[in-house]
């Protein structure tokens, strides 16, 4: 199909929708409302629901509610919002639930504002609500790339029975490029024979409790040991990455989303200058790709690395975590929406070289 | 009674109950249907999404006072606004129970609890909220009844109403609700016969009972 000029929203929405999503609940936030917007006027068409709940905390309980109904469903909100549905997201980690929240990032803490931002890192890949829980967090740097994810998030989500974030910054979401709308990736629906679809005393499917209460320590235990090694399993099969031009290179870039892009134009500008810089650009935030961001950076051609975000440094952790002190690795970025220019981080890799 | 009227309805099978946080936190290992645990104050957005996937079925959510008309009063204001077509089965006891006998929004003025030690001061926090008189304001809701545990006719009163209850969600009718003043011995700190004696005495006059709406 030939590339449409679409906005990020309306792009997720639809490929959400191409992706099998029949239900959508949400609550109006800045920057990513055409997503309920675009929602309301095309689930109808396709046999599904949207309904605007009274709040994020409803939203996240009535995806709750879908998902255990056997639903593919999905929820979206930024940054303040998704401080809101952490308790419900939260309780579908620990009832085994599948669904999709996106989070198109603004500026925080607080209200803090509606412009671009990576500042909810720590929140999506760390916890974000209580308990021993992940979600599986995808980074998309592009609405091509976003609308090519959303097939493998439900996908994922049912696999592994878990909450998938897609953990935009509100960029991604508010501008418009070429999409080709074909590029969704492959469906998979599995059956759910978990879910609360009707129970029959005496027949096959086992009566569904959707739940995650768990008073007795043994029984809890059971429940964590079990998400825990699910997570392993995730860690070990779904970390992706993309790495740019790391081969050889004196300096690595480490950055995710829109600025990842930045960070490329950064490492032409310096091409020119006859300086060898690389990109690793993480795509799942949780689980990192830990293994493959260290083997860019342990090069013995790598001099440092320099990692950029628009938030006041919470990747960075993990870089250093997965380079574990065998390089230095700088940083370089601001919390409240301030986007570095390509210009200005190829002068930072300029000054680090005259260092 | 719920569980009867399930049976005796025909749903069974396809119906589903959702628990609360509160006494009947554990509701889903008492009745032989799906079930659901929501958190705090959410039964009602949870009953949503469900009806919303599957609205040939049929489903209640089974709430206490902390519940429904504490944390979770946005949640079952706006589903009856939207005329969610469920119901909810409201457990008034004026008490927090499960956490240990504090104050609840529906604990009576002058009532004592572990966080109203002198007896609730409705100049300090309000004199108690009447959640089947303000949903019947509500233009989505359906049935709305408020009945009572203390004696055999209002026993016999309460599964009629929870019986039309379930009938006016099969009808596609729109939201319903019946309040049921229980008593907690317990934490009221009185025997199980005086607790009745309680409801009649002083919960009764201050929540009438009756039907407030029927469409």
């Amino acid at each position: 199909m030939a590339k449409k000029l679409m906005k990020g929203c309306e792009a997720i929405a639809e490929a959400a929708i191409q992706a099998g999503c029949r239900y959508f609940f949400g609550y109006p936030i800045t920057p990513q409302n055409d997503i309920p917007e675009y929602m309301s006027l095309r689930l109808p068409q396709v046999g599904g629901c949207f309904l605007q709940a009274e709040s994020e905390l409803a939203a996240i309980n009535m995806v709750y509610g879908a998902a255990g109904a056997g639903a593919r469903v999905m929820t979206s909100s930024s940054s303040p919002g998704i401080s809101l549905k952490q308790e419900g997201i939260s309780t579908a980690a620990a009832a085994e639930l599948p669904c999709v929240v996106v989070n198109m990032m603004r500026g925080g803490p607080g209200l803090g504002n509606i412009q671009a931002s990576q500042g909810d890192y720590f929140q999506a890949t760390k916890g974000g609500g209580h308990g021993d829980y992940h979600v599986i967090v995808y980074a998309p740097s592009s609405i091509q790339e976003a609308v090519g994810m959303m097939a493998k998030a439900f996908d994922v989500a049912d696999e592994y029975r878990i909450p998938v974030m897609i953990l935009a910054d509100g960029l991604i979401g508010q501008m418009m490029e070429p999409v080709d709308m074909d590029q969704v990736g492959e469906v998979h629906l599995r059956e759910k024979p978990w879910a609360a679809t009707g129970y029959v005393p005496g027949g096959k499917k086992p009566r569904a409790v959707i739940n995650s209460l768990y008073i007795e320590t043994e029984d809890l235990d059971v429940l964590v040991s079990r998400l825990e090694a699910r997570y392993e399993v995730i860690r070990q099969k779904e970390p992706m990455i993309e790495t740019y031009k790391t081969e050889g290179a004196e300096y690595i870039l480490c950055a995710y989303g829109t600025v990842a892009r930045v960070c490329k134009a950064a490492v032409r500008i310096l091409e020119e200058k006859g300086v060898k810089v690389g990109l690793v650009r993480p795509i799942t935030l949780w689980p990192f790709p830990y293994d493959k961001v260290r083997e860019a950076i342990a090069q013995e051609s790598v001099k440092e690395a320099l990692t950029v975000e628009v938030s006041s440094g919470q990747m960075v952790e993990d870089i250093r975590l997965a380079v574990n002190g065998i390089k230095p690795v700088q940083f370089m970025g601001k919390g409240g929406s301030r986007i570095p220019s390509a210009e200005e981080i190829a002068e930072r890799i300029m000054e680090m070289r005259r260092a | 009674m719920v569980a009867e009227v399930i049976e005796e309805l025909g749903i069974r099978e396809k119906t589903a109950g959702i628990a609360p946080v509160g006494c009947a936190v554990f509701a889903y290992n008492y009745f032989d249907i799906d079930m659901y645990e929501a958190a705090h104050g959410r039964a009602p957005a949870v009953a949503t999404g469900y009806k919303r996937v599957q609205p040939d079925h049929y489903i209640f959510t089974y709430q206490g006072d902390g519940d429904l008309a504490s944390i979770g009063t946005a949640e079952i204001v706006q589903a009856a606004h939207r005329g969610e077509k469920i119901t909810t089965i409201f457990i008034n006891n004026a008490i927090y129970g499960m956490t240990g006998g504090q104050m609840a929004p529906t604990t009576l003025v002058g009532q004592k609890t572990t966080t109203s030690p002198l007896g609730r001061d409705k100049e300090h926090c309000g004199e108690p909220i009447r959640m089947a008189e303000m949903l019947a304001t509500i233009s989505g809701s359906a049935f709305i009844a408020r009945c009572a545990l203390n004696t055999t006719p209002n026993l016999i009163k309460t599964k009629q109403a929870i019986k039309k209850a379930f009938e006016t969600q099969i009808a596609r009718k729109g939201f319903s609700m019946v309040e049921i003043l229980s008593p907690c011995p317990t934490n009221w700190g009185k025997s199980p016969a005086e607790a009745m004696d309680w409801i009649g005495e002083a919960m009764i006059p201050y929540y009438p009972l009756g039907v407030f709406k029927e469409v």
